[in-house]
């Protein structure tokens, strides 16, 4: 049960001009799993080193329930962080991996043995204690790894792109268990990926880091909805930016005047919306109805991406495939922007 | 076509295979027959009469031998043992870290193997004296870490070239102690490098003879130095048998540890800068 509290870390590498980490600060409540979410480079990995005690920062604090780990032994942190390459210790049996942790607790070996059995179960790989890490699949490993982390029973366990080395079907699979021990064990969990889909997948509260600082930290549907700039906007995958002026009812840019939902930022500014919210046809609540020329039609299976243009303005819009059957390219149409999906940006 | 080349490949292998044999095992032969002869002469092929008297005088008290074999083991152990507490770090900041002045250090640690021991030695032996080290069997372990260091350091290297720290940073992570991490984690890793280069320092200081002549004083008697002696007086016998026992470390050594020497270890992998 382990409240962390980052406050104000910074990390300069010696020789750099700018922060690979620049005030950072994040409360993450006990029990949460939290995503350290950036582009490779922004600053996340060396986030999670410093919490591990395998980096050391150049100002700020890490607590644990208001206990400043910073000054204490890696070992002694009470924090496991799981590597991206499961870092399996080849010399030893799985099962001596799984008991590593025990081991270096002088735990006695019985005891360890009933253990690292329980632990092989969770995991649902019980008939592979003898083996050597070498001859386990990818999956394995990276279940392995985890067993070796949980065993131990963290206050905080790291975990570095815990997804991102396995195949799509077993992404499924890992996110379910990762989810389902860490709530089971009430573990307080910090991930990093650079991937905002494994993000939004396993993490209750997200925190886009870019270029050190960090832009936003929020539940995952948040950031889709109400990104804080563009570029939170972009790295989840945001395409419509509309110059223009907002009075906080309505927006005035190219695109003619739309209807804001109510608390709108007022000023300059951009509105930005999903391309997934674009809707066909005019608007029933009347305001937001556009009339825009279709240029591409892009098929992507379940989804139908369209690129259009409203007067000279391009508009990107994901629709249902059912929704443009029978039109052209170069055809003109009628769509409508919901009013409650608009979201301005100053 | 398959069959062809597997045929002919397979016949060069016998054929180096066989050469390697004669090239090894053949100047040991005469020695040995040497060791059992009383008097070989021209054009006998084998020697008219045998004799274990060379071997009886090899082990006996008056000529020194085995004393001259446990002081030549002693030393070449201390020499290895300190070799690997040195070239163990040392090679692990070659292999993993970079640094300014990088390739003068790697060109200082490689230079013991180019430039000759007695051009060096001598300079060393001045500076010896004045430390109190000369005639001492400590001066004589501290000279042979010139040539066994370069070797020991080379093999690290490769080893530490092929080193994930992380898993130190892993071990540390789940609650090992800085030397809990060192003896579960690094030691298994580097274990195939530590045996080779500790292999090759033994070795290159049991063959050692200037060193020990000059820094020695002729008081450190090592097995060397007493097989010259018997070899320039002109007993071939005696120093047949005492031959035979001077190679007999190096082939036990050999076959324990022959399995680290394939080229497919790592530990081999350092001599490519040699």
């Amino acid at each position: 049960m382990t409240h962390v509290s980052i406050q104000s870390l910074t990390k300069v590498y010696p020789g750099a001009d700018t922060p690979a980490l620049d005030n950072l600060s994040l409360e993450i409540a006990t029990g949460e799993l939290t995503a350290l979410l950036g582009p490779s480079g922004c600053g996340k990995t060396t986030t999670m080193k410093m919490i591990a005690g395998l980096l050391e920062p150049t100002s700020g604090d890490v607590r644990f329930n208001d206990r400043s780990i910073l000054r204490e032994k890696p070992e002694n942190r009470g924090v496991v962080m799981v590597f991206q390459n499961y870092l399996l210790f080849p010399y030893m049996s799985v099962a001596d991996n799984v008991g590593f942790g025990l081991k270096m607790r002088k735990t006695d070996p019985a005891e360890i043995k009933r253990r690292v059995g329980e632990m092989l179960d969770l995991v649902k790989l019980p008939d592979l204690g003898d083996r050597k890490p070498s001859a386990l699949s990818g999956g394995q490993q990276q279940r392995i790894a985890l067993a070796r982390a949980l065993i131990v029973q963290p206050e905080v366990l790291l975990l570095d792109e815990p997804l991102s080395n396995l195949d799509a079907h077993l992404r499924f699979e890992m996110r379910d268990l990762i989810r389902s021990l860490q709530q089971e064990m009430g573990i307080t969990t910090i991930f990093v990926t650079h991937d905002q889909e494994e993000a939004v997948v396993l993490a209750d509260r997200v925190a886009l880091i870019l270029d050190g600082q960090m832009k936003q930290y929020d539940a995952a549907n948040v950031f889709y909805n109400r990104p804080v700039d563009e570029a939170t906007a972009r790295f989840f995958g945001g395409h419509n930016f509309i110059a223009g002026t907002s009075d906080g009812g309505t927006f005035s840019s190219p695109l003619g005047r739309l209807s804001l939902p109510s608390g709108a930022t007022k000023g300059a500014g951009k509105l930005t919306f999903r391309p997934e919210n674009v809707r066909i046809g005019p608007d029933p609540e009347g305001d937001n109805t556009l009339t825009a020329h279709l240029v591409d039609i892009i098929y992507l299976g379940t989804q139908t991406r369209l690129k259009l243009r409203v007067g000279d303005t391009p508009v990107e819009a994901v629709v249902n495939p059912n929704d443009v059957e029978g039109l052209n390219l170069g055809d003109q149409m009628q769509i409508h922007l919901p009013k409650a999906t608009l979201w301005v940006i100053s | 076509m398959i069959g062809q080349d597997g045929l002919w490949t397979r016949g060069f292998r016998y054929l180096t295979c066989l050469i390697l044999v004669v090239w090894l095992i053949m100047p040991l032969i005469p020695l040995a027959i040497w060791s059992f002869a009383r008097g070989w002469f021209f054009p006998d092929i084998l020697p008219k009469r045998w004799t274990t008297d060379a071997w009886a005088y090899a082990v006996s008290d008056t000529a020194g031998v085995l004393d001259a074999l446990w002081l030549t083991i002693g030393i070449s152990l201390a020499a290895t043992v300190l070799s690997i507490l040195v070239g163990v770090p040392a090679g692990r900041a070659l292999g993993m870290y970079k640094f300014r002045g990088k390739g003068v250090v790697e060109l200082m640690i490689l230079a013991p193997t180019i430039v000759p021991g007695i051009a060096v030695v001598l300079g060393i032996h001045s500076v010896f004296i004045s430390l109190g080290l000369t005639n001492t069997v400590h001066g004589v372990i501290l000279v042979h870490l010139i040539p066994t260091l370069p070797y020991m350091t080379l093999v690290m290297a490769g080893i530490f070239s092929n080193y994930d720290p992380a898993f130190e940073a892993q071990a540390r992570s789940l609650g090992a102690s800085p030397l809990k991490t060192f003896w579960y984690v690094t030691l298994p890793a580097i274990m195939p490098g530590i045996i080779v280069g500790g292999l090759f320092a033994f070795l290159v200081s049991w063959s050692q003879y200037i060193l020990t002549l000059l820094i020695g004083g002729g008081r450190v008697v090592t097995l060397p130095l007493l097989l010259f002696n018997f070899a320039t007086s002109g007993r071939n016998d005696i120093t047949g048998a005492i031959g035979m026992i001077y190679i007999l470390p190096g082939i036990i050594i050999l076959l324990l540890t022959a399995k680290h020497l394939s080229g497919r270890s790592g530990a081999v992998g350092g001599f490519g800068r040699i």
